[in-house]
């Protein structure tokens, strides 16, 4: 995909922009504070760039222009009666030190790395709710704005900036720090990032309504995320485990979707298109978690061997079938996971056959709601004869759908049924 | 450094005055001495007296027995914590005896100037 010049320019303000808001928390103690800086700072770079041109480094003009800006409320606020900023932006804000040379200076790059990385155990801190830490992570790290992110997880754009507000807040008033935690607490916080950059891939690849097959955006920036945390903290292997998963997700995309934009089952899908050089660099970040996590697979790394059994699959019948009940097996072990026992009974069926996938579905109680597992029954009856009732639970799947694009595959596949 | 506020939470019917959880808050009150601003035990909820005024400041002050509210977990005292941040708040949460007999939240304090009182 080849962006216009425009997009080009938006997409440096925004990563850019994300990355200098990371220096500018630690610098003035706010995010909100830094969040409006950063803000005024992209709008006046949107103003000028596109009269100007790009800067040479754009995260140096970001910066300094930020700061100025920063700088300016502030002294707004100083100005004013009463001083209502400490109780407005809570009490972690630290006078900034406004001399001019400190002004102009501009980190350099391991700097912002780290204060990313704090801001991303910021973001994750299990003191706030998973909801809020998805959308502070994609507004502070990815740099998305409230309305962006509300469209990918389809609530209205009031309810996300409130979202956002509270969360802001909160880390305030309730001082959630901003740094990398120690030792002792880093493996539980580091699963809540984890989650977090996982459940930003989820949703972008399989999003829960709208017209859009792929949400290409917020995959990126899933796996962009999942790249920082493995360069800042290199070798965990249920990071390096995540990072693989992500890029074999990834690597099908080219796939996943046809010409008029509908999904593309897996089963259908043309590997030839596949991102072969992706799925070679999953393939050794997942044999390197296999090496460093000394026999013991973390649910990342049992993701990460699912997808790899499907990505070095030359067809869609000729895939272990047997690994991938066995791994399954596994991640149930972990986790009871509706979701993860129909994918299994599905690799039940094309292990066994039919019947015995059918069964396997029908054992699972708490899915009666999903499309999936109805379209997944129409399929395991269409292959036993039963068109009948292959024909119903299609006609079901079809109404519990929640995109259009689904529908319409669901649909076609209707049309296509046999007559009982 | 911030103030927060640690309020104690136990099943009702339990019982918090007993030796044991006694000794368990001395304990740690002796340990974390230097961190904690204030402490409050409170009587049992059966001594508890709700006032209410009906109808604004000039209304008819309404005086009922028992809790404002029924609940499952009742509000048994308080510490005042000082620390850095939420995460050292924790830490220090996390070893009051409560935490493991009942359920310990962490509110933090306002500044003084923001306070409403």
């Amino acid at each position: 995909m080849t962006l216009t010049p425009e997009e080009q320019l938006a997409e440096t303000v925004r990563v850019q922009g994300a990355r200098v808001l990371a220096t500018l928390i630690r610098t003035l103690g706010s995010l909100q504070l830094a969040e409006d800086a950063v803000q005024d700072a992209v709008v006046a770079a949107l103003q000028t760039w596109p009269r100007d041109g790009i800067p040479d480094d754009p995260r140096a003009w970001l910066t300094v222009t930020a700061r100025h800006k920063a700088y300016d409320a502030l002294r707004r606020e100083a100005a004013r009666p009463g001083k209502e900023l400490a109780a407005t932006a809570g009490a972690a804000l630290v006078a900034p030190d406004l001399a001019p040379e400190v002004l102009e200076m501009v980190e350099p790059e391991s700097v912002v790395r780290d204060d990313q990385l704090r801001l991303i155990f910021t973001c994750c801190h299990p003191a706030l709710a998973r909801e809020a830490q998805v959308a502070l992570a994609l507004r502070t790290l990815a740099g998305l704005d409230a309305g962006a992110i509300a469209r990918g997880f389809l609530v209205p754009e009031a309810t996300m900036a409130k979202r956002l507000v509270r969360a802001r807040q909160k880390i305030a008033q309730a001082r959630i720090p901003y740094r990398v935690p120690g030792d002792a607490e880093l493996p539980g916080r580091l699963a809540s990032v984890l989650a977090v950059v996982h459940l930003i891939a989820t949703e972008s690849h399989a999003p829960s309504a709208g017209d859009q097959v792929t949400r290409v955006d917020l995959e990126a920036e899933a796996v962009r995320l999942a790249r920082l945390v493995n360069e800042l903290m290199p070798g965990e292997p249920e990071v390096l485990s995540l990072l693989a998963l992500l890029l074999f997700t990834a690597a099908r995309r080219p796939a996943r979707a046809d010409a008029a934009g509908d999904p593309v089952p897996l089963a259908g899908q043309d590997r030839s298109v596949w991102d072969h050089a992706a799925i070679a660099e999953a393939s050794g970040l997942l044999a390197e978690a296999v090496r460093r996590s000394g026999g013991v697979a973390g649910p990342y790394q049992l993701q990460a061997h699912l997808s790899a059994c499907h990505a070095v699959a030359p067809t869609y019948a000729a895939t272990d079938w047997d690994r991938i009940v066995g791994l399954y097996d596994l991640l149930l072990r972990l986790a009871a996971n509706p979701a993860v026992a129909l994918n299994r009974a599905v690799a039940v069926g094309e292990r066994d056959g039919p019947a015995a996938g059918l069964a396997a579905l029908d054992a699972i109680t708490a899915m009666a709601r999903s499309h999936l597992w109805h379209a997944a029954r129409a399929e395991a009856l269409r292959r036993l004869g039963d068109t009948g009732q292959a024909r119903e639970a299609l006609r079901q799947a079809v109404e519990l759908a929640p995109t259009a694009p689904e529908r319409r595959l669901l649909s076609r596949r209707l049309d296509e049924m046999p007559p009982p | 450094m911030a103030v927060y506020a640690a309020l104690l939470y136990m099943p009702e019917g339990s019982d918090w005055m007993t030796p044991e959880v006694r000794e368990e808050h001395r304990v740690f009150g002796a340990a974390a001495a230097e961190t904690i601003r204030g402490a409050v035990a409170l009587y049992p909820t059966g001594s508890a007296t709700t006032i209410t005024i009906a109808g604004g400041a000039a209304g008819d002050v309404l005086v009922t027995d028992g809790p404002y509210a029924e609940a499952k977990e009742i509000l048994i005292g308080l510490y005042l914590l000082e620390a850095a941040d939420l995460d050292e708040a924790i830490g220090l949460a996390a070893r009051i005896p409560t935490a493991w007999r009942g359920k310990v939240e962490l509110r933090p304090v306002a500044p003084v100037g923001s306070r409403p009182f």
